[in-house]
Formats: C-alpha cells, sequence, structure tokens
C-alpha cells in the first residue's frame, strides 16, 4: 500500500487541461454558444424589502428581438429550490428580500435586446422597511414564512459552571466576504427536441443542481441532464442556483437554445457571500496556561434565504474553540435571517469565522498570562486521541503541534527594502511610506475543520472504470473548479492500472450517479477514493479473465504496479493488455457514517475526520497611515499525503491569499442591505501586488482509510490566514482590531473606535 | 447622424469633425467611457477617436514650459524622458489604474473626466497647469483650476478638443503620494502633490478625493513659503511640517463613503502633506 | 434599432470584416461573439482584472476598454495568436510546468501579459514581476506558482 502511495506521488504530473488553458482554448461556461441560441437576462429587485404592487411586461415584449419575457405567474412548476429546504423563489411573486432578488427574465435574439427589455419592465414596489442587523432579526417581523431563524446551535460539554483562574473576554466580528471567482456566471441550456432539456453550466455539484432543478421545470428527473461547464473557480459561491432555472425555464418556453451570463455587478448579487459573524468569546485558563473553558456566542447573517446557513451554524459552532484541548464548552452558534443578501458557502464554511475569534482570544489569553502566544498554542494543542466539544474523539492524525512548529520554522524575512521606490512598503506604489513609522508585527494562528459533509447527511460517490484496448475512461461526476481532480484522478488510475491512455468522461448527471459537490474538501478524499477502488477493482477483474484465458490458477497472480504477475515471476503482462474484451466496473463509496448532534447538548460524532493548518504572518504597517503589507507567510499543513506536491502548494497559496485578502481588504459593504460595493473597482481582492511570498510545509501523517493516505486540502489555507495576519497586525501596532477586514481608519483611530456589537451569553 | 467611428488625422480636422457632428463624442483612451458603455450607462452615437491623432502624442520643452500633448498615455509619463521633468506626474502615472490601464488613459483623458479621483490632476494643479483647447472659433487656453468646474464637469465647450497641457519644468523637488487599500490598481481615498519650485520661490500643494475637485491649500502653501530658507531650500523649523499637514488637512472637504470615512481621508492628508514636505526641503 | 457598423480589425495577423457592428461594442465583445476568440476572457467589463489582455499595437491593453471600431488600423495580438501552431510558447510551457494554471480563468490574460512582462525586461526583480502583473487579478492560485513560472523562462533564456 506505501509502494502504491508512492507510484502515485512518482507520478504526479501537470495538468492534463494546463496546455489548453495556457493557449486559451479552455471554453469556460461564458464562452458557450450556439448558432440559434438565444440570450437571457434576470430583472433583480432594487430594493431589500417590498412588496410586488404590480408588474407590467407589455413593453419589454415589444422591444425588436424578444422572444419571452417571463414572471412568476409564468412559472412552469414549483416555484422555489434552496439546497438543504426550499425557500428560495425562483422568480419572486409578491414580495422581494432581499436586493437582488430576481423578478422578471427574458430571452432575445441579443443581449442588447434583453437589456432593453429589462428596462422596458415596470414594476411597482412597495418599499418596506428592510431588516438588517443580524441582532434583532429573531424579534422582527418574519422576513419569510419559515421565520428569521435559520438555525441556533448549543454545545454543551463538561462542567459549565466551572472558572478558569484567568478569564478573557472578547467581542469579534467578520465583516461578508465574497468567492469573487473570476469566471461570471453562465450557462446555456438546450432543449433536447423531446421535452427534456441539457443544462451546461459552471458548478460545484451537477447532482446536487439536478435534484432541484427537475422539480422547478416540471420534468421528469430522466428529462433533465446537468453537465459542468468550464468553471472559473468557485470557492463555494457555485453551490447554490445562479442562472440555472432561468436559464432552462426561458429555453424550455422558447424551444431554443438560452445562454446567460452575469455581468461582474449582477455577479455579485447572482451567488451567495460568506456569512458575516459577530461573535463574543470568553476564554478560562489555569495560571499555568492550561485552558478549561470556552464560553462563545456566535451570530451569523444568513441573509434573505436558507441556501447551507444551517450547517455553516453547526460548522461555527463545533469549531469555535479551535484545535485545542478544552475540558469544558459552551459555545452557541445562531443563524438568522435578514434582509441582507443570502449568505451560503465558502472556502472554510464557518470555521474561517470561528478561527478568528478563538484565535484573536489565544492572543489574548497570552497576553494576559504574559506568555508566548505560540508557546500558548503549543501547550494547548489538540492531539490524536483528545475529545472535541462534542464529545467526538479525534481518532485521526492531529498534528497542530507540528503544524504550528513547521510554520514557525522558517526563517523570519528580513527588514523592510525600500527597494524599487518604495514599492516593497506599505502602500506601494503610492509611495506613501516613511520607513522610521513603519513596524513591523509576526502572528500565528491554527485552525481546524471537518473534511467532507457532517452530521449524518449522506455523503456519498461513485466512480466507474472502462478498461478497453489499453485505454481506461474514468468517469466520476466531480465538478472540476481547478482544484485538479483531472489530474488526481488520472494519477491514482495510473498508479493502479499502469495504463497511459486516461480519459476522464464529462461530469454529467446523465451520465452516473453523484458524486456530491466539489466542496468541503472532499473531492479527493472521497472521490479520489472512489477512482482507486474503482480501479482496484477492474485490475482483479482483468486478473481473473486472465487466468480463465489461460487456464491459471488465479491465486497464482498478483497485480502490481500496473502489471499482472505470477507469483514465480514467470508471468509478467501488462493489465491493459491482460484482457481483450472491455471491463467496466462501477463502485459506489461512502466514507464511515457520521452522527446527527443532540439537539439540546451538541454531542455526537458528527466528524469523519479533520483538517489541521497553522500560518505565521508577518507584517509592515504604516502607524499612521493604517496601511499594512504583508511581507511573508508561512505555513505548516496537515496534508495526510501530498498525492500532487505542485497542485497542493498552489491549493495552499491560493487559500492563503483569500485568507490574507478577508483580513486586510475584502468586504461586501452593505447599507441598509443595499450593496454599496459590487465591483472589482470596490471589492478589492489581492493584486500580485499584494500577495507576499508564501513558505509552505507538508506535515504528512497518512490518515488510515484515506486514499493514499491523502488528507483533503482545498479549506484547510484559507482557515487560519486572516486570524493570523490580524494577529501579526496587532503585534505590530499593540492594537486590539476586534473586526476584519482591517480598514486603515481601524488602526489609526482605534483608540476611539466604538465598541462592537455581539450577542451576551446566557 | 450616421454612427461611425472618424479618425482625424490632424487637431483641425478634428475639430471639423466634432463640429459637424453634433454629439460625437470624444474617444481618447476609453479607460473610463468604455465602462459606461459596457455597463449601458452610456451609448455613443458617433465617436471621434483620437487613435490616429499622433501629433496629440508628442511634448514640446519651451524653455520651463513642458506643453504636453493630450494624447500621451501615463504609461510613457512613467517611463520616459518625461519622469525627469515633471517628477511628480510620473509618480502619479505610476499609480493610476493597472499596467494596462496606463498603457490607454491618456493624460488630456483625465483632465477631461475630471473625476474627484483623477490621480493625475492633483499633480497638475499644483503646478497650475494651463489646459490649451481647440474649437471651431480658434484656440484657447485655461487654466486647470478653471478647465475642470466640478464633479465630472469643465468648461469644454461643444465642438471643443483638449490640444494639450501646459506646465512648468520642474525646478525643485517634487512628490506625489496616494492613500489606497491596495498596493496597486486602486481609487485613492487620499492622494496630494506638492511642487517646490525653487526659481519662483513658491511651494504647492494640491489634494484629490477629499473634495468635489481638487483642491489647493492656499494658507499651507503660504506657511511654507514663509518658512522656507530658500537659499539653501530647506526649512529649519520642524514645527512646520506637522503644521503644514495640519493646514492641508484643514483644506480637505472630504465624505464619507464605501470607500473610507471623511476624518480617515482628512487624517491622510495631514499624513500625507507632512511627508511629502519632510521629502522635499 | 441602432444604426449598425462594418469595420475590418487586424487579428493575430489575419484581416477580419465586422459586419453590422453596433458603434458600442467593445473589442473584447467583438473577438469573442464575433470572431469566436474565446481565448480573451470577460470577467469584469471595466479592466480591474486584466483577463482580457490582447496586444494593441505591441502595447498591452484591457480589450474590453478598446472600442473595437475604433481599433481599426491597429494589430491586435491575442493569446490565439501566441501559439499560432499550437507549439507552447516557452512561457506557456512555464505556466503548466509550474502550476500556475488552476481554474484557467485568468489564464491567458496572464501569459499575455506575462509575454508582454518579459519583451520589456528580460530579468525582472520579484518586486517588477508583482508591478508589472498587478493588473492581473488571479482568484485561485495566490500568484506563488506563477511567479515561479516567470522565473522559469528567465532562468531558462539567460542560461
Amino acid at each position: 500500500m506505501a509502494d502504491l502511495a508512492d507510484k502515485v506521488v512518482a507520478g504526479a504530473r501537470t495538468r492534463p487541461d494546463g496546455k489548453v488553458k495556457v493557449t486559451g482554448g479552455f471554453a469556460v461556461s461564458s464562452d458557450l454558444h450556439m448558432e440559434d441560441m438565444l440570450w437571457g437576462a434576470t430583472l433583480r429587485s432594487p430594493h431589500a424589502s417590498a412588496r410586488i404592487v404590480s408588474i407590467d411586461v407589455s413593453k419589454a415584449e415589444l422591444v425588436p428581438g424578444i422572444v419571452a419575457v417571463m414572471t412568476s405567474k409564468d412559472l412552469p412548476a414549483k416555484p422555489t429550490y434552496g439546497l438543504l429546504h426550499a425557500d428560495q423563489p425562483v422568480l419572486a411573486s409578491d414580495v422581494v428580500r432581499f436586493e437582488g432578488d430576481p423578478v422578471a427574465i427574458v430571452a432575445g435574439e441579443n443581449l442588447e435586446a434583453c437589456r432593453r427589455a429589462l428596462r422596458a419592465i415596470e414594476v411597482i414596489y412597495e418599499v418596506l422597511d428592510p431588516v438588517t442587523d443580524p441582532e434583532l432579526a429573531e424579534i422582527s417581523p418574519p422576513v419569510h414564512p419559515d421565520g428569521n431563524l435559520f438555525r441556533r446551535v448549543v454545545i454543551t460539554s463538561g462542567d459549565p459552571e466551572i472558572q478558569g483562574e484567568i478569564i478573557v473576554e472578547g467581542v469579534y466580528e467578520v465583516g461578508m466576504q465574497d468567492q469573487a471567482f473570476l469566471g461570471p456566471e453562465s450557462g446555456l441550456a438546450v432543449p433536447d427536441g423531446k421535452g427534456g432539456i441539457d443544462l451546461y453550466v459552471a458548478t460545484q455539484g451537477p447532482h446536487q443542481d439536478h435534484r432541484q432543478l427537475a422539480p422547478c421545470l416540471g420534468l421528469e428527473p430522466e428529462a433533465v441532464r446537468v453537465q459542468v461547464a468550464g468553471v472559473g473557480g468557485a470557492f463555494g459561491g457555485r453551490e447554490d442556483f445562479s442562472v440555472h432555472p432561468h436559464a432552462c425555464i426561458l429555453a424550455l418556453k422558447t424551444n431554443r437554445p438560452v445562454k446567460m451570463s452575469y455581468l461582474r455587478n449582477e455577479s455579485f448579487v447572482g451567488h451567495l457571500h460568506r456569512h458575516p459573524a459577530r461573535m463574543r468569546f470568553r476564554h478560562h485558563a489555569t495560571r499555568a496556561g492550561d485552558l478549561v473553558k470556552v464560553e462563545a456566542q456566535i451570530l451569523l447573517d444568513g441573509g434573505a434565504y436558507a441556501s447551507t446557513s444551517a450547517f455553516v451554524a453547526s460548522n461555527a459552532a463545533r469549531f469555535a474553540c479551535g484545535p485545542y484541548k478544552v475540558p469544558n464548552a459552551h459555545v452557541v452558534a445562531t443563524c438568522v435571517r435578514t434582509n441582507n443578501h443570502p449568505c451560503g458557502a465558502m472556502r472554510g464554511f464557518g470555521a474561517v469565522q470561528a478561527c478568528f475569534g478563538h484565535e484573536s482570544q489565544m492572543d489574548k489569553l497570552a497576553a494576559a498570562l504574559d506568555m508566548d502566544p505560540l508557546q500558548l498554542r503549543l501547550r494547548n494543542a489538540m492531539q490524536t486521541g483528545d475529545r472535541l466539544p462534542t464529545g467526538q474523539v479525534v481518532h485521526v492524525p492531529a498534528p497542530v503541534r507540528e503544524c504550528l512548529e513547521a510554520a514557525a520554522a522558517f526563517p523570519l524575512p528580513p527588514t523592510a527594502v525600500d527597494n524599487q521606490d518604495g514599492y516593497g512598503l506599505p502602500g506601494g506604489a503610492g509611495r506613501t511610506a516613511d520607513p522610521s513609522r513603519v513596524r513591523r508585527g509576526v502572528g500565528f494562528a491554527v485552525g481546524f475543520k471537518n473534511i467532507a459533509y457532517a452530521e449524518g447527511y449522506n455523503d456519498d460517490t461513485r466512480a466507474r472504470c472502462l478498461l478497453h484496448q489499453g485505454r481506461a475512461t474514468i468517469t466520476c461526476a466531480v465538478a472540476e473548479l481547478g482544484q485538479g481532480f483531472v489530474t488526481i484522478s488520472r494519477q491514482i488510475a495510473k498508479a493502479i492500472l499502469g495504463v497511459d491512455e486516461i480519459d476522464l468522461a464529462p461530469a454529467s448527471t446523465g451520465l452516473i450517479g453523484s458524486a456530491g459537490s466539489s466542496a468541503a474538501s472532499r473531492q479527493t478524499y472521497m472521490s479520489g477514493a472512489a477512482v482507486e477502488r474503482v480501479c482496484h477493482e477492474v485490475a482483479a477483474r482483468a486478473k481473473q479473465s486472465f487466468a480463465q484465458q489461460h487456464s491459471i490458477d488465479p491465486e497464482s497472480l498478483l497485480v502490481d504496479g500496473g502489471f499482472i504477475v505470477s507469483k514465480d515471476g514467470s508471468i509478467r503482462i501488462p493489465i491493459a493488455h491482460a484482457c481483450p474484451e472491455p471491463i467496466e466496473v462501477e463502485v459506489y463509496h461512502m466514507h464511515p457514517p457520521t452522527a446527527p448532534m443532540d439537539e439540546r447538548t451538541g454531542q455526537g460524532d458528527t466528524d469523519v475526520s479533520w483538517l489541521f493548518g497553522a500560518q505565521r504572518a508577518v507584517v509592515d504597517v504604516d502607524l499612521d497611515l493604517g496601511l499594512v503589507r504583508v511581507v511573508q507567510i508561512t505555513t505548516g499543513q496537515d496534508v495526510g499525503r501530498a498525492l500532487n506536491p505542485v497542485s497542493v502548494v498552489g491549493q495552499i497559496e491560493g487559500g492563503i491569499s483569500q485568507g490574507m485578502g478577508l483580513a486586510v481588504m475584502e468586504e461586501v459593504i452593505s447599507v441598509n442591505g443595499l450593496v454599496k460595493n459590487p465591483s472589482f473597482t470596490d471589492y478589492l481582492i489581492p493584486t500580485f501586488a499584494d500577495m507576499p511570498p508564501v513558505e509552505v510545509s507538508f506535515i504528512e501523517e497518512p490518515e488510515a482509510g484515506a486514499p493514499f493516505g491523502a488528507k483533503g486540502v482545498g479549506e484547510t489555507p484559507s482557515l487560519a490566514s486572516t486570524a493570523a495576519v490580524a494577529a501579526a497586525i496587532r503585534a505590530a501596532t499593540g492594537l486590539d482590531l476586534p473586526r476584519v477586514p482591517i480598514r486603515p481608519e481601524d488602526i489609526v483611530f482605534a483608540a476611539s473606535a466604538k465598541p462592537l456589537s455581539a450577542p451576551q451569553f446566557t | 447622424m450616421t454612427a461611425a467611428v472618424l479618425m482625424p488625422a490632424s487637431v483641425d480636422e478634428a475639430v471639423d469633425m466634432l463640429n459637424s457632428s453634433p454629439g460625437a463624442r470624444i474617444l481618447a483612451g476609453g479607460t473610463d467611457y468604455m465602462v459606461e458603455v459596457n455597463y449601458g450607462h452610456a451609448k455613443p452615437k458617433s465617436v471621434v477617436s483620437l487613435r490616429a491623432l499622433d501629433a496629440l502624442r508628442v511634448w514640446r520643452r519651451d524653455g520651463d514650459t513642458l506643453e504636453l500633448g493630450s494624447g500621451i498615455r501615463f504609461a510613457d509619463i512613467q517611463t520616459s524622458e518625461l519622469a525627469k521633468l515633471v517628477p511628480a506626474l510620473a509618480q502619479a502615472a505610476r499609480t493610476i489604474g493597472s499596467p494596462q490601464i496606463r498603457n490607454a488613459a491618456t493624460i488630456g483623458g483625465n483632465v477631461a473626466t475630471a473625476s474627484p479621483a483623477g490621480d493625475g490632476l492633483p499633480v497638475l494643479f499644483a503646478m497650475e497647469a494651463v489646459v490649451n483647447v481647440a474649437g471651431v472659433h480658434g484656440r484657447r487656453a485655461l487654466p486647470i483650476n478653471e478647465f475642470i468646474t466640478g464633479v465630472k464637469r469643465t468648461a469644454l465647450g461643444p465642438g471643443e478638443l483638449i490640444v494639450s497641457i501646459s506646465v512648468p519644468v520642474a525646478s525643485g523637488p517634487q512628490e506625489f503620494l496616494k492613500v489606497g487599500r491596495r498596493n496597486a490598481m486602486v481609487i485613492a481615498l487620499a492622494n496630494l502633490a506638492l511642487i517646490v519650485d525653487g526659481d519662483r520661490r513658491k511651494v504647492a500643494c494640491a489634494l484629490g478625493s477629499v473634495g468635489p475637485t481638487i483642491i489647493r491649500c492656499d494658507e499651507a502653501e503660504g506657511l511654507v513659503a514663509r518658512k522656507v530658507n530658500w537659499d539653501r531650500m530647506r526649512l529649519d523649523d520642524p514645527q512646520v511640517y506637522q503644521d503644514f499637514g495640519e493646514l492641508c488637512a484643514n483644506s480637505a472637504r472630504p465624505i464619507n463613503d464605501h470607500r473610507a470615512t471623511a476624518d480617515y481621508r482628512r487624517h491622510a492628508i495631514a499624513v500625507l502633506a507632512s511627508r511629502a514636505l519632510m521629502r522635499t526641503l | 434599432m441602432d444604426e449598425q457598423i462594418s469595420f475590418t480589425l487586424n487579428v493575430n495577423g489575419h484581416k477580419h470584416e465586422i459586419q453590422s457592428a453596433w458603434l458600442g461594442e467593445s473589442l473584447l465583445f467583438v473577438l469573442r461573439e464575433r470572431l469566436n476568440l474565446w481565448g480573451t476572457k470577460n470577467a469584469c467589463e471595466q479592466g480591474e482584472c486584466g483577463s482580457c489582455s490582447v496586444l494593441i499595437d505591441g502595447r498591452l491593453c484591457c480589450s474590453c476598454l478598446e472600442m473595437a471600431a475604433a481599433a481599426v488600423g491597429t494589430d491586435i495580438l491575442t493569446i490565439e495568436g501566441l501559439a499560432p501552431n499550437g507549439d507552447l510558447s516557452d512561457i506557456q510551457e512555464a505556466f503548466v510546468e509550474e502550476g500556475g494554471v488552476q481554474c484557467g480563468f485568468c489564464t491567458p490574460g496572464m501569459v499575455v501579459a506575462v509575454h508582454d512582462l518579459l519583451e520589456a525586461n528580460p530579468s525582472p526583480s520579484s518586486l517588477e514581476i508583482r508591478e508589472a502583473l498587478s493588473g492581473n487579478l488571479c482568484r485561485c492560485t495566490g500568484y506563488g506558482r506563477i511567479e515561479a513560472a516567470v522565473r522559469r523562462v528567465v532562468e531558462a533564456r539567460h542560461g
């Protein structure tokens, strides 16, 4: 087994789609087109909360080139959808619940006609007062018939009354982050001529789309096929519908292919964001620095619709205490509905917010104890065998200490150099820095999160392998978002079957059952394992067939690294050529079952496994202007086994850049439910000039049961980066800075900052 | 009017075209205008493109005056010999948008767009640039503070075209500083140009992104001009740096918006002004 | 409806007749929707991401901010023109080898920008790389592997 893992790693190769991507030949979903296609477009609510008095589409229908105009009354079937709970209207009928709620859709011969038609639709709204303060949501009028509470998760462990000798309390806030993938939401819906439809769309999970889509279209499941088109990044933002139902409904209505693609301003309302959080923590410790108890109150703003908010709340609660030994805990995480933009999945999924809270607290505790923050973390670091606040025992490698030590082991970068005319200092090209007013700070943070789905949610995948004439075809409906499943699945197949010619079939609901979503760091762990199993099964069948053909006792044969060999060494034949007939096998794979949590105590074996990662951030801060330059980030990351080291480094660097972005610049700014910065001009993500060098250390403790020991790596780098950068800025400035992103004014005017608000402990 | 892109080869031809096609839009780098078009906020009926008008891309030095063709792109200001003659303008150029934007955006376009956050503008205001305009009735020259009349408003008349911008050649140290939330490709929260003119014994400071248009800091300038030891080109009283910053900040008229608070912008101006002065005198 | 116009563009060394276009169409739109050159990507259409980078008369530009009808008479080079025979340039090769490609959306624009950078500056420092490519957003990679790709090319070219 170890040998095979080595073989997989040794077979690490570059992306099979690399060549087509560097030459411009790779079609992302916004590049899809057909000769006779129509364009579709969406009219959205400009109000955060309003009653629709009337909609008049008559003028829009007269716009030259317009083929269809549809409102909620034209919907063919089920009027709502949702990943866990169908509470989101396909088109708003009586009320709109956020700025961006879709109200009408049009299809036309070109985009310009569509835009004119949207302008010609007359909607009369009775504007209502929006519910925008999450702390008031539960006592406000219901935003939706389902009420304003998505979920409250309570986790209680140990002795709730116990007190520590040292107690630190803090209130923290995380702003709304956007996935800001570059590829706009796009899809092409094509009627199949038999009443059914094919949707080609940028998505993370074609089967979950399919499950929601067929009822909205009023079609039998088999009449609807969803195929993953080229995806220009996702990061959680393509878990929910964007164009999906609209493009399909327009295509069915017009009986022509319909393409929809959002401009960037629509993208900011066309997908869900990361939940903003308000958090209150109280940490209890002994004078020696051992954690005694953690209390936490976490409030998440889920916005107008449910999406995955219930699970985000659970994650925030389950990981609120951090990867530490915490004998006693009382954690409450609440996610409420408001008229703000809906929030859902984003890389880290509730654990990012929690990590900012618990790591800020660890620094605060270290200060209270007059202890080195790194030593405090090492002292309390969780290990295999420890019990989580949910009561679950950590049964997998938990190299928290190793991650921290690895991040700390890299040499610190040299002090800021004013080379290239100030470009390397805070402020960059603006040349604002006065080196005598620049201070350096170093901060640590460590975080953890589960792999895959949790709480008993059915988490499965399937893979099929066809071996024929020396060629393997893998069918597995994993959405490739850029993460590299196309690489890793071939690497695994090649190591087991020894074939060079490996095709990967399109990820389509028409070809195979669900692989689950490309989310939750789960696809290598889950579908990688399915590909491993199916390839082993194919190899076994090939051996069986070879034995039968040659009348050899199959027991005398072995499968070894792509060959069928006899135990006596007299036979050695490539698996690819062992069987003249095609061999096709499909496997179903599920990870060991997880359990729901007890509603009252939060106890339960909810998780299958966990990922751990630590970051050290080094920053330079201009004390007078509050500008920050992140100088270096080092990381120790628990990867189990890095099967494709270049890809893993790429995941880590990318995740770190998003975490850093949340620390210093990324925020969807909303006033009374209306977003003020829906553009790349004003929603800032790190540029090349903002991203520091990253030094990566893999912590490789292969996990039994994971494919070749590999854990997921997608989310880990995002978990603690934000907290680490914030800690470094605090270290440089000596300020509290309880909110991210940290704005220049937060540093400059820290002394007069208004205290943050968060729910009180109950 | 016929939908067309007209490509004049001379300034006179451009003026003729503008006058024979009323409502025609002048297109220079397009970096502001095309965003409006792409998002459906503007709709060109007819366009006079300056792309082929090479005459607008030259600069000329006449004694102490530099005449910059309005079609000169910021990338060229950043890297060419101009960077030595008007260093603050080159510094500003480096902060404008991205390399791609600087390869297209022109100094004339920066002036014509008259955005309160236009990064080239504080430098031009501090240098007391003159905007040279051609129209059907001939040419006229306006000081830039008269040319720009408000937020995205100018004195450019119908059928007129900015031909060039005249600025004095640096005769002393110059600085341009800009505060943004990112190290590159970012709109200024506040920016500032400081021009010290050793020959005329004058100090000029202009602020951007902190008012409806660019703001000159008369009081602060006066303070420094009085305190400078012009023979040695230095300030002997360190208190002046701070006072200068405060006076500049007092001149600012910033607003709160999603990019920054007014208080921060005013504070940033004080810091930038002090630092710019320390670097120059 | 609006009046329509026709014009000719010179793209990747070939003349293309554009018929019945609307005056405001950006070069990006025309490349994609009229010439089927889908390699130039559309992420923001306001010059803030660099995904649509092309070379116009040798200058790196955002094609979304160029009015197509005003680009008549220029030489336009798109990502498709960089490796016309299917042979990857050393830069493209390095992007693949060093892991500079993930989702691939920013990649064509980034590759064009790197070509432009190394034309102008054959041995850029790290900060120079960062400044020169600061107009090309990438959301997947955190830029590290892209910088590695640039370094690989620089080292190979200088032996």
